[in-house]
């Protein structure tokens, strides 16, 4: 009797896998690591991991279209004379005029407007459109100071200090060229058609006593009147947090490691970091341990995308939470309705991320006359505005369900965790028991 | 003539105070009195007043300033004239780091030295200085012009766009992607015109050499990888 070898299935490594193994190919023949937008697509414990526990008899829920439940809130009231006002506890993060679209802009600000919150910036400053249909616009003063303008900065509503942001805490940017448009490149001072390499950090200050002494100079400039945020990419928050308040901060933004971003490393954004979830409640720890909890406004960000996501963030201590990627996929971005294109430029839609590039079928992240008029800004903002009032209604539904009459009022105790991570992260029992692995976490 | 002394009067109605003036307005010299050191002292000033300020001051004194002449009898600390839009401060006495940072235009003259960061992402400010600079001195310079009598410290230009560099003595080294470069006949202008603007009369354009940048790191490029440090 012979024996022959049988044949056997190819297998392919874990570590090796596809992916990794094109990764290895690109940058063998580009000769360049790859750059791209958007933020961190490994999976990471997030709000999925977290589950609300409705009433039932040892709680007593609201009924839903009937009784109140609030959404508005107040940013800012430490020491501006003029605190932000909004109607829902969503705002629009930082995306600046030149990485979009002046069109997208304009439908942020639309859509923002409608839906009774505030839009935000960015690195190339200010644009007519923006200001223009934004009745409440944050202005962001960035390490670049690309597109920082006194005069735009009496303009605004608040005035946020970008440190970090959650997609690369610590790290510049790359804008393209291709971007790199008269108009932009007359905003940002720079030539027409060159990359352009944003700062990491401020030219003018170089840790949290020059901080505090960098607000003192914006309030003194504003006259006291403008709300001041200071922004941090999610790494330290315990920390962070503790030294933006210290500094004088009204209003402090957390932005998780699922933040989005307009264009920088793949390797910084999968590799650098903490998910969003992990960083609520150091954030709520130092500003209890402060005394400052609801007196400086904690707003979360990164890879928030539904009323659910709100509600959780809320409930962990948060005051408000902030959109990017969400909005522009609501404004229409990696919309399958263009499929074919994004075949094209070798990907598919719900994948695109080379944002930078310039060539967004959608018309949102471009500079691109043709594309750009792809994007109706009036129909793109109400689009955008039914999705930020769904949010705003299915967080309400859940408060309803957890007894409560303001979203403000959800609170860690309506939450249970589905895995030991996202317990141990969000400070929540594991669903079932009464543990609560592990804790510091700073 | 408005006196404010700073000893009685906040600072922060000093600042409302010329925030108020506009062009046309009567006050047109303003002197500040006893700044003992404060900080953002005449920040965001928008009008053509002139400013003499008695004494030396802290972080970011005239930041942000449009149109207003602005004089410090002292020493300024960090951050003087940041993000200047135009108009024009002078320091008489020494300024400490980030020396008009991030400045869009307008001149910043410092009659004596300047610490580090001098210039640091000019964005299309003139500066002289008419004592030396330190490290880091124009980085990522995007536009505007640089005058240093005296030396330059480490690093000079560091990733510099188009900012040109002028320095009469000596450079500690020169940043990524900045070089030296030939001193034309406009560039002789340039820096005459800013050295008389300054009221600098004992130096003289010839004796400067002209640095910027290189453009090699315009456009990434894995060849040039080691320019990034």
């Amino acid at each position: 009797m012979s024996y022959t070898n049988p044949p056997t299935t190819p297998r392919k490594s874990a570590t090796f896998d596809d992916y990794t193994l094109s990764e290895i190919r690109r940058a063998a023949t580009t000769g360049i690591y790859d750059i791209r937008g958007g933020g961190a697509k490994r999976k990471l414990p997030h709000f999925d991991d977290l589950l609300f526990l409705g009433a039932s008899i040892s709680r007593y829920p609201l009924e839903g279209y009937r009784e109140r439940c609030g959404t508005d809130v107040v940013l800012g009231a430490r020491f501006a004379k003029k605190p932000i006002e909004l109607k829902i506890p969503i705002t629009i993060a930082g995306m600046s005029f030149g990485s979009l679209s002046a069109n997208a802009k304009e439908a942020l600000g639309r859509g923002a407007t409608a839906a009774g919150t505030s839009t935000t910036t960015g690195d190339g400053g200010m644009s007519t459109e923006e200001r223009g249909q934004s009745k409440t616009l944050v202005y962001q003063y960035l390490p670049s100071r690309y597109g920082m303008n006194p005069e735009d900065l009496l303009k605004a509503d608040a005035i946020e200090i970008v440190i970090g942001q959650g997609a690369k805490p610590g790290g510049g940017g790359m804008l393209l060229g291709q971007k790199i448009t008269d108009r932009v490149a007359a905003m940002r001072t720079l030539p027409k058609g060159i990359d352009q390499r944003s700062a990491s950090r401020h030219p003018d200050w170089t840790g949290p006593d020059d901080l505090e002494i960098k607000i003192l100079e914006l309030r003194e400039i504003t006259d006291w009147q403008t709300p001041i945020y200071v922004k941090v990419g999610g790494a330290r928050p315990y920390y962070d947090v503790a030294l933006a308040v210290k500094s004088g901060a009204d209003v402090v933004v957390v932005d998780g490691m699922q933040g989005g971003t307009a264009a920088t490393q793949e390797v910084f954004i999968e590799n650098v970091g903490m998910p969003t979830l992990a960083c609520i409640r150091p954030a709520v720890q130092a500003l209890q341990e402060l005394g400052m909890h609801r007196k400086v406004q904690l707003i979360v960000s990164g890879g928030i995308r539904n009323g659910a996501d709100v509600a959780k963030a809320l409930a962990l201590g948060a005051d408000a939470v902030s959109i990017g990627s969400a909005a522009l996929v609501a404004l229409g971005d990696n919309d399958p309705v263009y499929e074919d294109e994004y075949r094209a430029l070798g990907t598919t839609a719900g994948a695109y991320d080379d944002w930078h590039e310039g060539r967004d079928p959608a018309g949102i992240t471009t500079q691109d006359p043709d594309l750009m008029s792809r994007l109706d800004p009036v129909l793109a903002g109400r689009r955008l505005a039914n999705y930020l009032k769904v949010m705003a209604l299915e967080a309400q539904t859940i408060a309803r369900a957890c007894g409560k009459n303001h979203v403000h009022n959800l609170e860690p105790e309506d939450l249970c965790a589905l895995t030991i991570e996202a317990a141990a992260m969000a400070r929540v029992p594991l669903a079932g028991t009464n543990w609560i692995p592990g804790q510091g976490g700073f | 003539m408005p006196t404010v002394d700073l000893s009685v009067s906040p600072l922060r109605e000093l600042n409302q105070a010329l925030h108020g003036q506009k062009a046309g307005t009567n006050d047109t010299l303003w002197e500040i009195v006893n700044p003992r050191g404060s900080h953002a002292v005449a920040v965001g000033v928008a009008a053509p007043i002139s400013i003499e300020i008695r004494g030396s001051v802290g972080y970011y004194c005239a930041g942000m300033n449009r149109e207003a002449s602005i004089t410090v009898h002292g020493s300024a600390g960090p951050g003087v004239a940041e993000n200047m839009m135009s108009g024009q401060v002078v320091v008489k006495g020494d300024a400490s780091q980030y020396a008009g940072a991030t400045g869009k235009g307008g001149l910043l003259v410092i009659e004596g030295n300047a610490s580090s960061r001098c210039g640091i992402s000019m964005k299309g400010i003139d500066i002289v200085v008419r004592g030396s600079i330190g490290h880091m001195s124009a980085f990522m310079g995007q536009a505007g012009n640089l005058i240093v009598c005296g030396d330059a410290g480490d690093a000079l230009g560091d990733s510099i766009y188009e900012a040109r560099l002028f320095v009469r003595g000596t450079v500690k080294s020169l940043g990524a992607d900045c070089i030296e470069k030939d001193m034309r006949p406009e560039h002789l202008d340039i820096v005459q015109a800013l050295l008389d603007r300054a009221g600098i009369a004992d130096v003289t354009a010839a004796e400067f050499k002209r640095y910027g940048s290189a453009r090699k790191l315009y456009n990434f490029n894995i060849d040039h990888a080691d320019a990034y440090g």
